[in-house]
Parts: structure tokens; C-alpha cells; sequence
């Protein structure tokens, strides 16, 4: 083992291995927040769905908008990090797991708000199809239901995706360490040992895991976009939803691994790892999606413009000029107007502009898909039944605790796995040397 | 021959008096939400009297229309449910099952007409209407959509009777408890595969429209204006 690989994995394990009371705090903080979350949940339960701010006609609000937003932001790591691991792009080393890690708590959260969503949230496996001595299946004909079959796919996908290169450092963590926690990490190891067949056979199920995994991201936000898309509701009935919904979930997704990788750099002190050329890369790339983003939602309004049908055209000018415009416009600057400047100028595409940008996507993607739930439903057919919509605080409380949810996983995550792969870094040291297909299994012999 | 349930609106004839909706809400025990729950768009109405404005003031003309449940022969409410808790039964009617519905309120959203109510707390009734319940009718938990049925308890005491009596049900023999309210009688009820029967002569009527006919959901309400009132 040379003197570099050792300051690696010495960087790299060090917050598993040491642990300061500021992370205590951080933690119990947001644990406190989760908490309130659960607590609104569970009452909201108890004394039914009227805490929230829903009403006849929006039956649909922010638990929904979460939803979407969530099952977005989870696109950012299996897609991204499968693109990157077939395109064979050697910078996707040290990002690759920070995505996969952001995808599985997402998809986890972002699952959890079709029941918390529930009237009856206690019969939430009815959408199971399980076979009852009722003899009653779910309605294969409901969006819903392929919803369920889309996110169970995907989050066993990407759990399986996110372990699999997990593998060789959960070993070496259990290799490095004693006791209790050399048992727990021993049985996480599978029992790896590092010989060239298990290379092999880790080496095939990635790249088996790499190909499969595409067209399931694609496919759930496709099927989440369905479930507006197939209803018959102005502004919702348009068939630009599912890549509309996908380039979104994208573009947001990039955004919370930027804010992510940044968060980590920052607080782990992996400047040596997240290099200004991971943020530029990563920056080129919400750029694209940024751009994309503003392309279709021209193309979904411009339509809906021009076409000038009267249920359609209230939606729109709620949206536009009506009471929903600020968020719209808001929408706008931080989905596209900001992105474009910052990301596009290379003087602005640094670690901050990027930041900077991807909390603005984050803030911007909410909005777009509070845009998209809200409006068409207050804005139905009949005039006589329009009706706004406004929070009620169990559902702002849920909201907020999302984000302390993903942000404590996401922190006792990297208290328990190295955040950036060891192995696979390494193999990114020794690549110029050695043939590329080889370096990997020569590696792991090293160190069996 | 089996039945399909229809009914026909007569503009011209409703003064938007809203018997209909006091006789379906005392009917089908439908619960009274209080005053801070209705501001908050949480009332609950089976039918309604939408009411229109023509031209501007002092020059201005009312114009009222019932709307219930449409009993669409497509519906967009029933594929979206997950639990078949919104359904088509076998005499056209959008049945809802309260006991299959988990709350996802999906049908409520993609119904155009804005016909499908949530149960956003458990039922309660101010004194003394806690003494009108109808057993006939099942009271809705928190949690589940509820619509109008068509008074489907009087259309089954209906057939039952008419079994008993080993006979056919005569036209009219069974009415919604709006339509029985109507003092001007704006609303028929009846069987739309029976040729003879009222509903279906005023069905056909020329003077006839759907509600939202061009989405293609196939009503089985028909609403009737103008024209020659023969």
C-alpha cells in the first residue's frame, strides 16, 4: 500500500472514525425536526385530513407538490451516476456515491407522501396487489397504482445500485476496525475478500446494475407525471408531461447534489477530493438541463397559449398574470434567468455561483411543481366552482421536516459509510499506470 | 332489461329555490361541516344551484343550474381510482364504495364537474338534525369521497317493492329526494331503457344539452333550455 493510498483512506474514514460533539448537535437538531414532522403527521391522522389546508376544489397541494419534488430530486444520483459510470468519465469517482446516497433518501421520503396523503392512511397496502380472501386487486387502470410499482421498482434498484460499490469499503472498514462494529460491517461485507473472481462478479452486476437502472429513473417520473397527465384537468391533460416531468427531476436533482457535494467539502474538509472541476463539470451540466428546462416549459405555455381553449386559457392566466404570477415569475428567474447567468459565464461557474445556482433550481423546482398541481384544479370548467388554496401549518411543518429528514439521513449516512468511494478512487490513482479493465481487480488483491 | 338511471334538468322551470339541496342533504345524511370548516371550502353539497349573472347592473338576469353527479357513461373518476372505490355498476350509475375508498382523492380532481365531496373530518350533526339520519343510508367516516347517488337506497327500496308485488317498476315510481322536493318540478327522474318513460322522452328532447358535452364523458343528466316547451 503506497503513502498516498493510506492519506486516502485515512482522509476518507476519518468521520467514521472520529466524532465531535458539533455533530451531536447537528444531529439532535434535526432530529427535533424530524420529529415535529411526525408529530404533525400522526395528528393530522388523529383528528383527520381538515389540518390541512386541502379543500373542495384542490384536493391536491403541498403534500403532492413534495411528492413530485422529492421523487425529482432522487433522479439526481442513480441517473446521473449511471451515466457517468457507462460513459466511463474518470471525474465520476468521487461523486458517484454522494448521488446514489441522495437517490435512495429521496426516493424514501418523496414515497412516503402518497400515504401521508391518504385519507386513510392505515390502508395504504390496499394498493398493494397482494391476493386477499376478498378477491379484490388494485385498479390496474389507476396511475396510482403505477405509481406504486414504479417507485417500489426504482427504490429496489437503487438501494441495490447504491450497495453494490459499497461492497470493497464496507469491507475495509470491518478490516480496519474491532469488536461489535467488526461483526455489523462484516456481515454489510458479504464476505469480501477481495480475490479477482469477486471483482469480476462485482464489475458485471454494476455495469448490469448501470444499464438497468436507466430506464426505470426515466420511466417513474415518466408515471409520476401521469398521474396528471392522464386526468382530464386544464393544463394537466398535455402529453409534454413526461419529459417535462424528467428533465425536471434531472435538472432539480443536479441541483441538490451540488448543494450536497458542497455541503460535504465543506464540513469533511474533502477539498482534495470535491475539486472545483466536479462543481464546474456538474455546473455545465445544470446549465444544460437549465436550458432544457426553459425549452420545454416555453413549449408547454406556448401551446397552451396558442391553442386558446377557454378552461385552458384560465389556468394559464392565473398563472401568468393572475394570483399565481409572482411564484411563476419567481419560478423563472431561479429556474432559468439566474442558472443561465451564473452557470454560463465562465467567471461566475465557480464553487459559490454554483451553489448559489442549485439552491435557486431547488427553491425553482418546488415551485414548478406547486404550479403544476395547484392552479388547474382551482381553475377547473365550471367558473362556479373555481376555488383557491392555501397551506394550513400541519402541511408546512411535514414539508419542512423533509428536509431536515434527507439532511439527517444523508448525515448518519456518512457517520456509518465512507461518503466518497475509497476503492474506486484508488483505482482512479493507479489508472494512468495500469490498463483500465485490470486496475480494479490487481487493486483489491492488495489489500485481501 | 336491466335499468339505466337517468335524469333531466329543466332550466327554464328551476327558480334556484334550492329545495333539491336541503331535501338531499336532510336525504342522505350528509353532514353539516359548521361555519369555520365551510369557509374553509370544506362544505359538502351533492347538488348545488350554480348561479350565473347575465348582463350588468341594474340590467341583470339570473340563471340558476342544479348540478349533481353527471352519472357519466365515462367517467374519468372510475379509472383513476386505485381500489375500484369509484365504479360503474350495472345500471350505469358511478357508484362509490365508502368501505373500498382509502382517500387518495384522485376522482375528485379529474371529475370536470367538481361533483365529488371529501370527508375531511368525521361527520358531525348540529342538534336537533342528529334526529333526521336515515338508516337507510350509510354515514361516511373521515377519509373517503362521498357523491351523489342517485338516491340509490330509494331505487333499491324501489325494486324490492315492485319484486314483492311480482310486477315491473312503473315509470316514476321511484324519485331522488330532489326531484320529489322540485315544487316546479324541473327534475325527472327515471329509466333511460325504458322508451316510455319521461326521462327519456325529455332526453331526447331538442331542446337538450349535456353539461360539458364536448369532453366526452357521455352524462346521463340531460339539462334542458329554451326552444319550444311542449
Amino acid at each position: 500500500m503506497s503513502a498516498s493510498d493510506d492519506r486516502l483512506a485515512s482522509d476518507l474514514m476519518r468521520p467514521l472514525e472520529r466524532t465531535g460533539w458539533r455533530w451531536y448537535l447537528f444531529v439532535g437538531v434535526l432530529a427535533a425536526i424530524v420529529a415535529c414532522g411526525l408529530f404533525a403527521w400522526g395528528f393530522q391522522m388523529w383528528q383527520g385530513f381538515g389540518l390541512t389546508g386541502k379543500r373542495w376544489p384542490v384536493f391536491w397541494g403541498f403534500l403532492i407538490t413534495d411528492f413530485v419534488f422529492w421523487i425529482g430530486i432522487s433522479h439526481a444520483g442513480t441517473l446521473i451516476s449511471a451515466i457517468l459510470r457507462l460513459v466511463n468519465a474518470g471525474w465520476r469517482r468521487p461523486v458517484t456515491r454522494c448521488a446514489e446516497v441522495i437517490t435512495a433518501f429521496a426516493l424514501m421520503i418523496g414515497g412516503l407522501f402518497p400515504i401521508i396523503h391518504l385519507g386513510k392512511p392505515w390502508l395504504f397496502f390496499w394498493l398493494v396487489p397482494y391476493p386477499s380472501r376478498r378477491l379484490i386487486w388494485p385498479n390496474f387502470r389507476s396511475p396510482l397504482v403505477w405509481d406504486f410499482f414504479a417507485i417500489s421498482t426504482y427504490l429496489t434498484g437503487s438501494l441495490l445500485f447504491l450497495f453494490l460499490p459499497m461492497i470493497p469499503d464496507l469491507a475495509l472498514v470491518r478490516d480496519r476496525s474491532t469488536g461489535m462494529r467488526r461483526k455489523i460491517y462484516g456481515v454489510l461485507a458479504l464476505g469480501w475478500r477481495g480475490t479477482t473472481a469477486q471483482w469480476h462478479r462485482l464489475e458485471t452486476a454494476m455495469q448490469i446494475m448501470a444499464i438497468a437502472i436507466i430506464p426505470v429513473a426515466v420511466s417513474v417520473h415518466t408515471i409520476v407525471s401521469f398521474d396528471f397527465s392522464m386526468a382530464l384537468v386544464p393544463m394537466w391533460h398535455s402529453s409534454i408531461f413526461g419529459p417535462y416531468f424528467v428533465a425536471g427531476a434531472i435538472f432539480s436533482g443536479i441541483a441538490g447534489l451540488i448543494i450536497a457535494m458542497a455541503a460535504l467539502r465543506h464540513v469533511l474538509k474533502l477539498h482534495d477530493y470535491l475539486e472545483e472541476i466536479h462543481f464546474e463539470n456538474l455546473g455545465k451540466l445544470l446549465l444544460t438541463m437549465s436550458l432544457l428546462w426553459g425549452y420545454f416549459t416555453f413549449n408547454e405555455r406556448l401551446t397552451a397559449w396558442y391553442g386558446n381553449m377557454p378552461a385552458e386559457m384560465n389556468t394559464f392566466q392565473a398563472t401568468q398574470t393572475g394570483s399565481y404570477s409572482p411564484l411563476f415569475w419567481t419560478m423563472v428567474l431561479v429556474n432559468f434567468v439566474i442558472p443561465v447567468i451564473l452557470l454560463g459565464i465562465r467567471r461566475f461557474r465557480t464553487i459559490t455561483g454554483c451553489v448559489v445556482a442549485s439552491v435557486g433550481v431547488v427553491i425553482g423546482m418546488w415551485l414548478e411543481r406547486f404550479l403544476i398541481v395547484v392552479p388547474s384544479l382551482g381553475y377547473k370548467f365550471l367558473p362556479y366552482t373555481w376555488g383557491t388554496y392555501r397551506p394550513r401549518p400541519t402541511e408546512i411543518v411535514i414539508t419542512a421536516a423533509t428536509f431536515a429528514a434527507i439532511t439527517l439521513l444523508y448525515t448518519l449516512f456518512a457517520k456509518f459509510v465512507p461518503i466518497i468511494s475509497i476503492w474506486e478512487m484508488r483505482a482512479g490513482q493507479h489508472q494512468p499506470e495500469e490498463v483500465a479493465a485490470a486496475a480494479e481487480p490487481r487493486l483489491g488483491e492488495t489489500h485481501a | 332489461m336491466a335499468h339505466r338511471w337517468g335524469m333531466t334538468v329543466d332550466l327554464d322551470r328551476c327558480t334556484g329555490c334550492e329545495a333539491c339541496v336541503t331535501a338531499c342533504r336532510a336525504e342522505n345524511n350528509i353532514p353539516t361541516v359548521g361555519d369555520l370548516q365551510a369557509s374553509r371550502g370544506r362544505a359538502i353539497h351533492w347538488i348545488r344551484v350554480e348561479r350565473y349573472f347575465e348582463g350588468d347592473f341594474p340590467e341583470v338576469k339570473v340563471k340558476f343550474r342544479p348540478v349533481m353527479c353527471q352519472q357519466c357513461d365515462a367517467a374519468p373518476c372510475e379509472p383513476v381510482c386505485p381500489t375500484y372505490a369509484s365504479h360503474h355498476n350495472d345500471e350505469g350509475l358511478n357508484a362509490q364504495v365508502y368501505n373500498r375508498c382509502i382517500g387518495t382523492r384522485y376522482c375528485a380532481n379529474a371529475c370536470p364537474y367538481n361533483v365529488r365531496f371529501f370527508d375531511f373530518f368525521n361527520p358531525v350533526w348540529e342538534k336537533p338534525l342528529h334526529l333526521q339520519l336515515n338508516p337507510d343510508v350509510s354515514l361516511r367516516e373521515v377519509g373517503v369521497m362521498e357523491k351523489c347517488t342517485f338516491c340509490v337506497q330509494r331505487i333499491a327500496a324501489g325494486k324490492d317493492t315492485a319484486a314483492a308485488d311480482k310486477r315491473e317498476l312503473k315509470d316514476g315510481e321511484i324519485t331522488p329526494a330532489c326531484a320529489q322536493s322540485c315544487p316546479s318540478k324541473a327534475l325527472v327522474f327515471g329509466d333511460l331503457n325504458d322508451p316510455e318513460s319521461e326521462v327519456s322522452r325529455l332526453s331526447e328532447s331538442t331542446r337538450g344539452s349535456k353539461l360539458l358535452e364536448d369532453l366526452g364523458t357521455a352524462p346521463k343528466v340531460t339539462y334542458l333550455q329554451g326552444g319550444d316547451h311542449a
